[in-house]
């Protein structure tokens, strides 16, 4: 039985990774029952195994709780997750689009960091009531009143009530499941209007095929009608809907305005359920869908293939399936001369780009070479067109360039003010251009600047983390395009392009990459039988080179009787070594020399 | 056709810092019962032999009689190499090993396990006895009428330089062997030597095959000839039993973890001496005498594979697309192509599993 609207919650989490976001999930579970104690264990929405080692939050988890209130009512609360890097800000916003309020941790020995902000203003985009919360107070470095003060200052949000909690050890967190009720306003909508559901998640199972979650805005859905997607204007029997419970699905009769459910009704093509989409009746459509989400386009490109060529299919399969469930993600067959047969796919950003791969390989089993990512360069030709490029094997000839652009980002870094001129240098050595700097308390500061796209992808978030034992955190956004000094690397093994390995940079960072590649391919490509040449070019130029010296000694000593056996046994291993690397030319490069060079670091 | 005839002796008076090999210390009463299963195993084998290697462990731990007796037991060709592996320190002392009794057997070679002429260098290798020590055993030999001599030498060695390789090589020569066994060492895993790698100043890759040049060199200024990647020999002292397994031609083992390849099959004893000497039964490893098989061996020789050997064997020659690719790696030193004929040079027998797995793949 459904319960009066005013008796629904619908809320997010957001906070800043490592702020509590997911324990303080798991108190509020417990708390409301939703799991057996003997169930729990740490971190239940975080159900892929790369969102419990990472400790982040990939995609959008939704789960219903019953809490009894101090005024002796039960409520229905929708606890809907979001991830909380910024590479995720457009799920983030999906997830946001289904709720009326947003819980906004805050970890008091950190107090207000980069995401903290990004996600609070994405929040405060949607009209959503913020509740925050103040966690972490167990631990001796803990300073509520401070971050409190801070919160009030620099977002404006009253904290004098806030809770300050403990989600690790439960402390307090009642008094946030009664804020949710008190704080946050309960849906609106209407159950007779044509039904309006907004689509803020799908997954795919293998048995039911689709399953769609929605929020449901107006009217109601229940098993037997036919929905349509309003977007795409397919149509489909509803075989069930109902609730997510935090192990189960729990079947209801019908969803109605206000509610946060799903659907399965037998979707076999993922491109039928989108994120995003409006999902109505077809005996009585809306005549308008919701609003769409704030499209987000991919950043960072690069190439994905399969280190067996055989594979390919199996990577489209598998690529198609994470589309389901990501649709920021994007890719088209591409081909590389060495690489053979892969995929250009289109990232958010580096971690979005690193999660994609680490899940390919795990869930799917594929084994992948990645090629260097690239953000879209536009290059201006003079013949005026301009042309778009996320794939330097495509950068044309460098005599019809006119000039070129590439995407700049306003990036804000926040970090302990001792750390200012470490981050200087940092983001001085990647091309940025100091805009300004912020005390947000008098050990604390945000530190504006303007960086290029092309120089955050590689490993900029790496490099800050070291250089500021991990008290930085960073966000950025896309401002526009500058004109910019451009110039494309080629790698040469033996004298053979590698095309794979060429990428797009600033000409005053040329020499410096180019070395540190050389270097990289000459310690990662084993000796072979005779010495390798190793040479970065711009153009016809070599501006760095290293050699790799043939190889001296791989020999079986003694071969006597009982060693003919061991030696066609070595044969065989080395045969199949030969197969697993890539050949370039005559010259033979295992995968993990193509994995370092692509991991250039500062190192 | 006669065949080789091996006899595995697992015995070892001590365990050298960077050996593998399956031993364990004898007592007098496992050494009977040892000699008596291996004559066992001998009494019904219906085959000639031409050919006789004993080798370890040391077989010298057996004692000579013993190695007699298991002789009586074997078909053994009038004309046939019988070669005794034996350690310097077991057979120095007069009254020690008794090389006549064995050379009244018909044992008519002797490999010594030298592996330096430097006393610093075989302390570091674990070995008992001193430079005098391995000079008196030749001498010992000799006197009992064997004078076809090979000695065993380490590349690589901790502490090892061009100048004592050469102190070591002009050991050799001067003792009056006949030839000579170079093998660069390998840290196989779980020896003393692997764990303490990074510890023992072992010369590295380059200064490895440094030395394997250098040592290919000077063995034979004196006068003997390469004719596999570790083995040396004036000519005419090629060792026969050896070659059978280079040349992919048929011999018989006998004891523990030895190898046996007969009819076209492979097969070997356990690694287990109690099992050996319980009677179990040797264990199928697979077929054997292939073309890749054939041609993987022959191309550690000088003489390297022939075309026509190759047609003569199979009835077919050796196929284009290894020409095609031994082509490739004359350019780089590694090989020769000389009528019809693919043979190693001294640079590619340093890299030929490399070049091996080239051509065969």
């Amino acid at each position: 039985m459904a319960v009066s609207k005013d008796k629904i919650r619908n809320f997010s989490i957001i906070a800043h990774i490592d702020h509590g976001k997911s324990t303080l999930a798991d108190r509020l579970l417990e708390l409301t029952k939703s799991v057996a104690l003997r169930d729990m264990t740490e971190q239940i929405l975080d159900d892929m195994d790369l969102e419990r080692e990472r400790g982040i939050t990939i995609k959008a988890h939704a789960v219903k709780l019953d809490y009894t209130a101090e005024d002796g009512e039960i409520y229905e609360l929708n606890l809907i997750d979001t991830p909380g890097h910024v590479d995720f800000n457009y799920e983030v916003s999906r997830s946001l689009a289904a709720c009326e309020g947003a819980v906004l941790v805050v970890d008091s020995t950190q107090g207000i960091e980069a995401q903290t902000l990004a996600n609070t203003y994405l929040a405060l985009d949607h009209d959503l009531e913020i509740v925050p919360v103040i966690n972490k107070i167990d631990l001796p470095s803990a300073m509520p009143d401070e971050v409190a003060k801070e919160v009030e200052d620099v977002i404006g949000l009253d904290c004098s009530d806030a809770p300050r909690v403990s989600a690790k050890t439960g402390l307090n967190v009642e008094q946030v499941l009664e804020k949710i009720v008190t704080a946050i306003p309960a849906p609106k909508g209407d159950d007779s209007l044509p039904l309006r559901a907004l689509i803020f998640d799908s997954v795919y199972d293998s048995y039911r095929g689709v399953i769609v979650y929605v929020r449901v805005m107006d009217g109601k859905i229940k098993a037997g009608d036919t929905m349509l997607m309003m977007q795409t204007g397919a149509r489909f029997t509803v075989v069930e809907v109902g609730y997510m419970r935090a192990q189960s699905m729990e079947p209801a009769s019908e969803l109605c305005a206000g509610e946060v459910g799903y659907i399965t009704a037998s979707i076999k093509t993922v491109r039928d359920a989108n994120v995003g989409d409006t999902v109505t009746l077809a005996t009585n459509p809306a005549p308008e869908p919701l609003p769409g989400y704030r499209k987000v386009l991919p950043m960072v490109f690069c190439g994905v293939y399969p280190a067996d060529g055989n594979d390919y299919e199996a990577l489209r399969d598998a690529l198609e399936k994470l589309r389901l469930n990501d649709a920021a993600l994007s890719f088209d067959p591409e081909t590389s001369g060495v690489l053979g047969f892969g995929f250009r796919c289109g990232f958010l950003g580096l971690l979005h780009l690193e999660i994609i791969q680490e899940r390919l390989e795990r869930e799917y089993d594929l084994d992948l070479v990645t090629t260097i990512p690239s953000v879209i360069y536009k290059i201006h030709m003079t013949d005026g067109t301009v042309v778009e490029i996320d794939n330097p094997t495509h950068y044309p000839n460098p005599a019809n360039i006119d000039y070129c652009e590439e995407p700049f980002t306003n990036a804000h870094i926040y970090s302990p003010s001792e750390y200012v001129g470490t981050i200087m240098d940092l983001c001085q050595s990647r091309r940025g251009v100091f805009k300004g700097m912020d005390y947000i308390t008098k050990d604390r500061v945000d530190i504006f600047y303007e960086l290029p796209l092309n120089e955050i992808i590689y490993d900029f978030f790496d490099s800050l983390k070291s250089r500021t034992r991990g008290y930085a955190s960073f966000d950025y956004e896309i401002c526009d395009y500058r004109r910019s000094n451009l110039v494309k690397l080629d790698v040469l093994l033996n004298g053979d392009i590698i095309d794979a390995l060429s990428f797009i940079i600033h000409s005053d960072m040329a020499y410096a990459k180019a070395r540190k590649i050389a270097e990289k391919l000459k310690d990662n490509i084993p000796r072979q039988m005779f010495e390798i040449p190793v040479q970065v070019a711009i153009g016809g130029k070599v501006i760095a080179r290293e050699t790799i010296k043939a190889m001296r000694k791989d020999v079986l000593a003694k071969c006597y009787g009982g060693d003919i056996t061991r030696k066609k046994k070595l044969l065989e291993k080395q045969k199949e070594g030969k197969k697993r690397m890539r050949s370039f030319g005559s010259v033979e490069v295992p995968q993990e020399a193509f994995m370092a060079v692509l991991k250039l670091d500062d190192n | 056709m006669a065949k080789g005839l091996y006899i595995h002796i697992p015995f070892c008076g001590s365990k050298c810092p960077y050996c593998d090999f399956f031993s364990i210390r004898p007592t007098d009463e496992l050494i009977e019962k040892y000699t008596l299963s291996v004559c066992k195993a001998l009494k019904n084998v219906p085959y000639e032999f031409d050919t006789v290697y004993f080798g370890g462990g040391t077989p010298s731990q057996l004692g000579a009689d013993n190695i007699c007796r298991i002789l009586e037991e074997a078909r053994v060709e009038a004309k046939a190499e019988i070669t005794v592996e034996c350690n310097p320190s077991d057979c120095c002392e007069e009254n020690s090993f008794d090389f006549s009794a064995l050379s009244k057997s018909g044992v008519n070679r002797i490999s010594l396990g030298l592996q330096s002429g430097i006393d610093t260098e075989r302390k570091a290798l674990g070995r008992r006895a001193g430079v005098k020590e391995a000079e008196a055993a030749i001498n010992r030999a000799k006197k009992a009428g064997i004078d076809n001599i090979t000695l065993d030498l380490m590349l690589g060695v901790p502490g090892q330089t061009a100048d004592t390789l050469k102190e070591s090589v002009n050991f050799c020569v001067s003792s009056g062997a006949k030839h000579i066994s170079a093998y660069i060492l390998k840290t196989e895993e779980g020896t003393y030597y692997y764990k303490n790698r990074d510890k023992l100043n072992l010369p590295d890759e380059d200064a490895c095959a440094d030395l394997y040049l250098e040592c290919c060199e000077l063995i034979e200024r004196s006068g003997m000839r390469q004719y596999e990647i570790s083995n040396f020999a004036y000519p005419g002292f090629e060792s026969r039993h050896n070659l059978k397994y280079w040349h992919c031609e048929e011999y018989l083992g006998i004891g523990p973890a030895a190898h046996s390849f007969i009819d076209g099959k492979r097969f070997y004893y356990p690694r287990d001496i109690d099992s050996f000497m319980n009677g179990c039964a040797p264990v199928n490893d697979g077929d054997g005498g292939d073309f890749e098989e054939y041609a993987m061996l022959a191309l550690r020789l000088t003489e390297g594979l022939s075309d026509k050997k190759t047609r003569e064997r199979y009835g077919f020659g050796i196929p284009k697309k290894i020409f095609d690719r031994a082509e490739k790696l004359t350019d780089i030193g590694l090989l020769n192509i000389d009528s019809g004929r693919i043979y190693l040079t001294k640079k590619g027998f340093l890299v030929s599993n490399s070049v091996i797995t080239e051509l065969l793949t």
